[in-house]
């Protein structure tokens, strides 16, 4: 994991403490490996999110 | 001056007439010490008005971002820099979850698209959602799709629609603020064809957006004044990348004066928590809500941010020993 999956910035960059804290009450939007921002549905008891290069995350 | 929680217990409680806005502004501006007063108050308003019964229900982006409005709370909007990209839900997964929504004991299944208004494909896709849902769920569907032609509304109400969501978002004399690609007047006139459709109105708001105590409550006065069957409550959610994005969350105490002064201005209307409690209440604050107005809930997940797991709201009813609303088709 590189990328920040709520704000796209590189991990190392500056901490991540608000973004980590607010992934718990959303899904991430970019993705870890690449950051490009990720195709994201939300269904009432989880979500999924899916890189066009690295595939799909989900809730589970 | 007479004290503002005497006046409401003769006026709301005993009588079931709501505060005015200037009532309003003077319950908003209770001080700290006395807000269990006010809840406990606002809870007698909603048992003896509404009832014990709590009604859940289950929400769905069937079409999520790329609109053209500007609503600034809103990372759905195309014309903000919010990182959520367009995408639309197919209909097995919009089946599974109606299903998923069933069986949390919830009665109502929104399903909302994220546009100005419906454009043939998707009154297309609507139509074939609801009667896929229908096949398989036991379910009152509910539609939230953006401003309507009366051909529409009919049209909705003919497929069975059970209530329409239109928010009216802010009061009137902050909506420019909050919105600038549509008017104030245009929301209140598609929720006027609701109604009088015969649909049920779900018509709400917004706080916490910058606006004066008195403009929160003047939406409540005009929010009265359109009787809703319901009005879902939303604490704003600071999206990144919308211009509202670096606003501070709401303070907790006021969400609470909120939903009392919500209560109050309307005794006999379904309030449901919306987005943004998890954050502005915590789960000490959801707790005092449904003890201080609250009579309905929108379990598990938003449209394009996450709730509390269903079954934390759920054991929470029980534990309180409210019972959920049973289903009951009424169109």
């Amino acid at each position: 994991m590189t990328y920040c999956g709520r704000c796209g910035r590189d991990l190392a960059d500056g901490g991540h403490e608000d973004c980590a804290r607010a992934l718990a009450l959303e899904p991430p939007r970019y993705c870890g490996t690449c950051r490009r921002r990720m195709v994201v549905q939300v269904h009432p008891m989880g979500w999924s999110a899916r890189c066009s290069v690295h595939g799909e995350v989900t809730a589970d | 001056m007479s004290d503002i929680l005497d006046v409401a217990r003769v006026q709301v409680l005993e009588q079931g007439i709501g505060l005015s806005q200037e009532q309003l502004v003077e319950v908003l501006t209770v001080p700290d010490d006395r807000l269990p007063e006010l809840l406990a108050l606002a809870h007698d308003v909603r048992v003896k008005w509404c009832g014990e019964e709590v009604e859940v229900e289950g929400i769905i982006s069937l079409k999520t971002g790329g609109c053209p409005e500007d609503c600034h709370f809103c990372s759905q909007s195309g014309q903000f820099t919010s990182p959520v990209r367009a995408v639309w839900l197919n209909i097995p997964e919009l089946v599974e979850a109606a299903k998923e929504t069933a069986k949390t004991g919830a009665t109502e299944f929104c399903i909302v698209a994220a546009v100005r208004g419906p454009d043939p494909r998707l009154m297309s896709q609507v139509k074939a959602g609801i009667d896929a849902i229908n096949a398989e769920v036991d379910i009152n569907i509910a539609c939230s799709l953006g401003m309507l032609t009366q051909d529409q509304v009919d049209e909705l109400k003919s497929w069975g629609v059970h209530r329409y969501n239109h928010n009216l978002e802010s009061a009137r004399s902050y909506f420019g603020d909050v919105v600038t690609t549509h008017s104030f007047e245009e929301r209140w006139d598609t929720c006027l064809m609701v109604k009088e459709s015969g649909m049920e109105l779900c018509c709400g708001g917004l706080v916490g957006m910058g606006e004066s105590l008195e403009q929160r409550a003047e939406l409540a006065a005009q929010l009265a004044e359109l009787d809703p069957h319901e009005v879902p409550l939303n604490f704003l959610n600071p999206r990144p990348g919308t211009p509202f994005g670096d606003l501070e969350i709401m303070d907790g105490k006021d969400a609470l004066r909120t939903i009392a002064a919500f209560r109050l201005a309307m005794p006999r209307t379904v309030l449901r928590y919306a987005g943004g409690r998890e954050l502005t209440l915590g789960d000490l604050g959801t707790r005092e809500g449904l003890l201080g107005g609250i009579n309905a809930v929108i379990v598990g997940n938003y449209l394009t941010t996450l709730g509390r797991p269903a079954t934390a709201d759920l054991d929470l009813l029980a534990e309180l020993k409210m019972p959920v609303k049973e289903l009951q088709k009424t169109l």
